[in-house]
């Protein structure tokens, strides 16, 4: 390849600042203060979420309100597996066992219509809650588990890493002729099926993909808990977080859940912290409300809207 | 046999609830297509309106005539503030769908907060009709038996509203397709809208027939919305008769189960609703 026919200015924008801010983060608990790699391990944490519910849901438009379900997943496989194997093959098996229950799921709801498949993945949370509540307290006389825990570097690390590969897997997919596949299905399902997509697999293996993730999050963060029991770990609010995170930052392309993430974490932070405790869920509830009434494409589509208008690109007027 | 008279009979009894409230589900997701996630949070806050004003003295019937419009303007004012802004704006119905949903859980975080820094989080519970009586052989509570009679009556009730009145032919072409009855000269947001206060004055009602009977608490919104849900999927998404029907099926169901394991109500409604997807997504009563 000739060196003139790259275009460096391109590649040094779309490769540069991704690898700034990798090395960046790479450092980041050696230079940062403690109570800041804390706040970045969350950062990490709801980035990972966020990026993996916009593989399937963004690109798709099936809403899946299951986070919770397959984050609670990671958390138990930590419970009962941590002490006996390594953490890095208790993240396999939280993810694994999330790919398996995202997949039975995805079988039974995704040939239907999107409104369904919303339904069951939301009462999935309560469902697994009830479930476990009742298999501990009846079946076996206990409440919860205990859990290894690790120093708050490793945790970073392993989150760190788990973020990278769903970034990378997600970019890939993206590009790739799965990734036309679900834009595809996203704009039209019907059109897609006829030009030879075979719909219902696809979307059920991506489900799949992005619970993955989420179930290997789970088991990162399960060992900063020390004790676990159903309550805490089928928390409804995973599930709307990823949602909520990626909508308000935009679903169009990765960077809009990712600064959605960061953005709303530190909200989150600072409201959860504050004085206004109390009011944390009412706030949350306010702003869902309000991103979708007011800013259906996100915080991104808006600054893209904005950029156009200060460079004064003319558009053909559209209603709607 | 008598046992399972008895469980068979408070099944029914329950299940009229469950009708009632399942039925305002029905009607926001049939005909406005908003799939209101919040709405055993409106029940709650109509189980709650009731509590409030029976403690002042109103005898708990009564204040379902208070509760049935407040609730109703509450619903109706959402929906043409909130709702109606979603639908203009989305890019086509399946979005508009989603986004609603969503919109839908964002009311419910709010209507709960809002109960929970009112009222607190513990359970409330009065007396009212407490006397038993014997059906069949089996005794229930009087109040029971009243709050299923209210719920099924109410039901009839809009059924034959939606059958032969005006307005009701105006909402039966808006839930058959919405732009065409727009089109015929149906005011389309009003007759939503309409719809929309319809479900939540019912979601109200239910909540008051509630708290005739049961002790009732700000956070007990989300196992209703649940119950609705699997419902509403029984009966057929957004057909009314098929709620009515599916609510005393899986009131049934459900104390059946309670009896046999309690931990397990909402595991057998979920398998219910497996074995729905997989064998008849449309529903008993759907087209």
């Amino acid at each position: 390849m000739n060196l003139k026919e790259i275009n460096w200015k391109k590649y040094s924008l779309t490769g540069g600042i991704p690898l700034l801010i990798v090395i960046f983060l790479g450092i980041w608990p050696y230079i940062g203060p403690t109570y800041y790699v804390t706040l970045f391990t969350y950062f990490l944490l709801y980035v990972t979420m966020a990026i993996a519910w916009t593989i399937f849901s963004g690109t798709t438009g099936y809403i899946s309100l299951a986070s919770a379900a397959f984050y609670g997943l990671g958390i138990y496989a930590a419970a009962l597996f941590g002490e006996k194997m390594p953490l890095i093959f208790v993240i396999f098996i939280g993810g694994a066992a999330s790919f398996v229950l995202a997949f039975i799921v995805g079988s039974i709801t995704l040939r239907l219509r999107g409104i369904y498949f919303a339904m069951f993945t939301f009462g999935l949370v309560v469902l697994f809650k009830e479930v476990l509540l009742y298999w501990e307290i009846t079946v076996k006389n206990i409440r919860g588990y205990f859990v290894v825990i690790e120093t708050n570097n490793t945790i970073y690390y392993y989150l760190f890493g788990i973020c990278v590969v769903t970034v990378i897997i997600a970019y890939l997919l993206k590009r790739s002729k799965y990734g036309l596949a679900l834009q595809g299905i996203g704009e039209n399902e019907e059109a897609a099926a006829h030009t030879g997509i075979n719909v219902t697999m696809v979307k059920i293996l991506t489900f799949a993909l992005s619970s993955f993730f989420m179930g290997a999050c789970g088991v990162v963060m399960a060992t900063k808990m020390t004790y676990i029991d159903p309550q805490i770990a089928f928390n409804p609010l995973m599930s709307f977080n990823p949602a909520l995170m990626s909508i308000f930052g935009g679903i169009g392309n990765l960077y809009g859940p990712a600064v959605g993430a960061v953005l709303f974490t530190y909200i989150q932070e600072k409201l959860m912290t504050g004085s206004l405790k109390n009011y944390y869920m009412l706030i949350f509830g306010a702003i869902l409300v309000a991103t979708i009434l007011f800013l259906p494409n996100g915080l991104m589509g808006l600054i893209q809207n904005v950029w156009k208008r200060i460079k004064g690109v003319k558009r053909a007027p559209t209603t709607g | 046999m008598q046992q399972f008279l008895n469980i068979f009979i408070g099944g029914l009894l329950i299940g009229g609830i469950y009708s009632l409230v399942s039925m305002g589900m029905s009607l926001q997701y049939g005909v406005a297509k908003v799939f209101n996630a919040a709405h055993g949070e409106f029940m709650m806050f109509g189980a709650f309106l009731t509590f409030w004003l029976q403690q002042n003295g109103v005898n708990p019937l009564v204040t379902m005539l208070v509760v049935a419009p407040v609730m109703f303007i509450i619903g109706f004012i959402l929906y043409r503030t909130v709702f109606q802004g979603i639908r203009t704006r989305a890019a086509n119905p399946g979005v508009f769908e989603s986004n609603a949903m969503l919109a839908a859980f964002g009311f419910y975080f709010i209507v709960q907060n809002i109960a929970v820094r009112i009222w607190g989080s513990t359970p409330r519970t009065y007396t009212f009709l407490g006397k038993s009586m014997s059906i069949a052989g089996a005794l229930f509570n009087e109040n029971r038996i009243i709050a299923a009679l209210f719920a099924v009556a109410i039901g009839a009730a809009f059924y034959l509203f939606l059958n032969s009145t005006r307005t009701g032919k105006a909402i039966r072409a808006a839930a058959q397709d919405t732009t065409t009855a727009g089109l015929m000269g149906v005011n389309i947001n009003f007759v939503l809208a309409l719809c929309f206060g319809f479900g939540a004055a019912m979601a109200g009602v239910a909540g008051s027939l509630i708290s005739i009977c049961y002790s009732i608490y700000t956070t007990m919104g989300l196992g209703y919305t649940v119950i609705a849900i699997v419902v509403v999927t029984l009966g057929g998404l957004g057909s009314i008769p098929g709620s009515f029907i599916g609510g005393f099926i899986l009131g049934v169901l459900g104390s059946v189960v309670a009896y046999w394991q309690p931990g397990l109500v909402v595991a057998s409604y979920y398998v219910i609703f497996i074995i729905l997807m997989l064998l008849r997504p449309k529903g008993i009563m759907g087209k």
